[in-house]
């Protein structure tokens, strides 16, 4: 590492050298090559005449998508109704702010130096639900209020995740906890829990949330469909999260766990300064698999009739008024789809990076 | 512990402590101690006085019961049988009297277990912090004074994994230390080591024998017993087999057990 020593060769490979060692290198190689290739050309440019030399942009209606192409200014047109559902429009500027907020709490984490990001991130973990609760559904502080029957969109489908993301995490460590508990009663419950509803599809889940829950409630106490959905989402996923864990947990070498002991720590501050730390940093690739698959699987609402972005964008495209849009709709709702996971994904490597010290004991 | 560095071969008798209660009272008393993994007898009817500022080395061949018995003073292992008094405090199932033997009880290991996800300096302020509530800045000083005295003061705000094995295990010394413990327990502390590190953890050792800290050593270092030890326990099959000052038990071993064991370790 020394200044003076020699410095490792560099190996340069000029392009035509590149190729020839990776696409030409025998002959079948050299066939595989010849026909992706062949592949690559004759599709990349009609999906490039359809997505946007062909496609239709402006407009009002579906006979002003005239060319061959995509007939993408449908989106334009249901946007409203893809992004807030039947919130009613005067009001969705508190949706916006909820939009704002989270975009203002999480977009900064990505930049190493943003002043505060830190606090900015804390409260987009505890506040910006807080603020939401209030704000969305309305009906205190003289806000007007809006059932949560009109929600929908893209909205919908972001408080699902967020709130299924956000209480899984907390809920799934305290039964990781748990089930590794010396304690009998509570490894017992932790682990009837865990099995009992990572076993469960998430659609028999929200089925029982939406149609068995009520008829075992006692009368007059009843939630509303999307409460009940969100606690469904919530505690089936933090079984998931409990798993993932729990195997963080089983990582840590039992040394760890010995030199927190002899330095007096009890066992709250053994894990929460010690354990959990490294347990969860260690388990921050399948932490966010989880999340990505929950973010997904929240389209599942649809079956107990919540209308999340796939929902209104399906609703539309079986409108008689728009036609032939389907495969637009789809590719549109799997666009944003990839928007926030790709972005999930990034930052968890971002933070593996960051979190990264070196050596593990 | 805020005592001046004295020489490193002085014995207890020449040694003018200020503590007041050295001699006067034991720090560890182990009573007819017993320990089974399941069916598996690994201590039997194990007796330790411990005095205050004593240094005892604890030797035998592997699978003897040495860290396991040095592991029960802080009660990483629990005893099913007899007494361990520390300090005064009796070790039961209560877990506040164990946390706070804990406290007064430092413990280095074989494989340092430093936390890997904390710098060095944090790793030492940890505890003083949490267990003690000692304020951060104060924590942060005696750590930095621990870290001197072991000679890494530079490495304060480096990780772990950027140290060698020897600087970690100095680090480990100082962490422990950093919670002013009464007693000091070292369970193989060098063996984990390269030969070429092994000397800057055992002067560390020597160096904190001399302050007057109460210590007991699972080592195969018999230099340091030799050196630094009070006593040095021989202990074979979960049983002490002998016990005695580091010149007859080098010199004169009773047992034939012992003199077997010392026969194949000298022999190099």
């Amino acid at each position: 590492m020394a200044e003076s020593t020699m410095k490792a060769p560099k190996r340069r490979i000029g392009p035509v050298r590149w190729a020839r060692e990776n696409l030409f290198s025998s002959w079948h190689n050299t066939i595989l090559t010849l026909l992706v290739g062949y592949l690559i050309v004759t599709s990349v440019g009609p999906l490039l005449n359809w997505v946007l030399l062909d496609a239709n942009f402006q407009g009002s209606d579906a006979s002003d998508c005239t060319g061959a192409g995509a007939c993408w200014l449908f989106i334009n047109q249901r946007l409203n109704f893809f992004i807030y559902g039947f919130y009613p429009e005067e009001l969705q500027w508190r949706v916006d702010i909820m939009f704002g907020l989270l975009a203002l709490s999480f977009a900064p984490q990505f930049i190493e130096r943003f002043p505060g990001r830190k606090w900015l991130g804390l409260f987009g973990l505890t506040g910006l639900p807080i603020v939401g609760y209030f704000l969305v559904p309305g009906g205190v502080f003289g806000l007007e209020e809006v059932q949560s029957s009109k929600w929908g969109g893209l909205m919908l489908t972001l408080i699902l995740a967020y709130i299924g993301i956000i209480a899984s995490l907390p809920i799934g460590t305290l039964l990781a906890l748990g089930r590794r508990s010396e304690m009998p009663i509570i490894r017992g419950l932790c682990v009837v829990f865990i099995e009992v509803w990572r076993a469960v599809p998430l659609i028999t889940v929200l089925f029982m949330a939406s149609v068995m829950l009520p008829l075992f409630l006692p009368e007059g106490m009843n939630f509303e469909k999307l409460a009940r959905a969100l606690i469904g989402i919530t505690l089936w996923q933090s079984a998931y999260m409990a798993e993932v864990i729990r195997g963080g947990l089983q990582a840590i070498p039992r040394g760890q766990y010995e030199a927190a002991s002899a330095l007096g720590l009890g066992y709250w501050k053994k894990m929460g300064l010690i354990i959990l730390p490294q347990a969860l940093k260690l388990v921050i690739p399948g932490i966010v698999n989880t999340f990505i698959s929950l973010f997904k699987d929240t389209t599942l609402v649809l079956i107990i009739g919540l209308f999340d972005i796939l929902g209104t964008v399906q609703s539309t495209v079986t409108d008689p008024a728009w036609q032939n849009v389907a495969v637009e709709g789809y590719v549109f709702v799997a666009f944003c789809f990839w928007v926030f996971c790709f972005g999930i994904s990034r930052y968890s490597q971002n933070l593996e990076r960051k979190l990264d010290t070196g050596h593990r004991t | 512990m805020g005592k001046p560095m004295t020489e490193q071969t002085q014995t207890p008798e020449t040694q003018s402590s200020p503590s007041s209660d050295v001699g006067k009272s034991d720090i560890i008393r182990v009573e007819g101690m017993h320990k089974w993994y399941g069916d598996f007898h690994v201590l039997q009817d194990l007796n330790l006085t411990v005095r205050h500022g004593e240094r005892i080395v604890i030797c035998g061949p592997s699978g003897s019961g040495k860290s396991t018995f040095i592991r029960c003073i802080n009660r990483l292992e629990e005893h099913q049988q007899g007494k361990i008094i520390v300090d005064d405090v009796e070790l039961t199932d209560d877990v506040r009297q164990i946390d706070s033997v804990r406290r007064e009880v430092g413990m280095v290991f074989q494989h340092f277990n430093l936390f890997p996800h904390l710098t060095v300096l944090e790793n030492c302020c940890l505890s003083p912090i949490w267990v003690r509530k000692t304020p951060r800045k104060e924590a942060e000083a005696t750590a930095m004074e621990y870290l001197e005295r072991v000679k890494i003061p530079d490495q304060a705000n480096k990780f772990p994994g950027q140290l060698s094995g020897g600087q970690q295990q100095r680090v480990a010394i100082a962490r422990a230390l950093c919670m002013k413990p009464k007693i000091m327990l070292f369970d193989e502390p060098t063996s984990a080591l390269d030969p070429e590190m092994i000397k800057e953890v055992l002067d560390v050792m020597i160096e904190l024998a001399g302050s007057g800290m109460t210590m007991l050593c699972v080592t195969h270092e018999m230099g340091f017993a030799k050196t630094v030890a009070d006593r040095v326990i021989f202990m074979d099959g979960g049983e002490i087999v002998e016990e005695a000052p580091p010149h007859d038990f080098f010199t004169n071993p009773q047992e034939p057990r012992t003199q077997k064991f010392l026969k194949q370790i000298l022999q190099h």
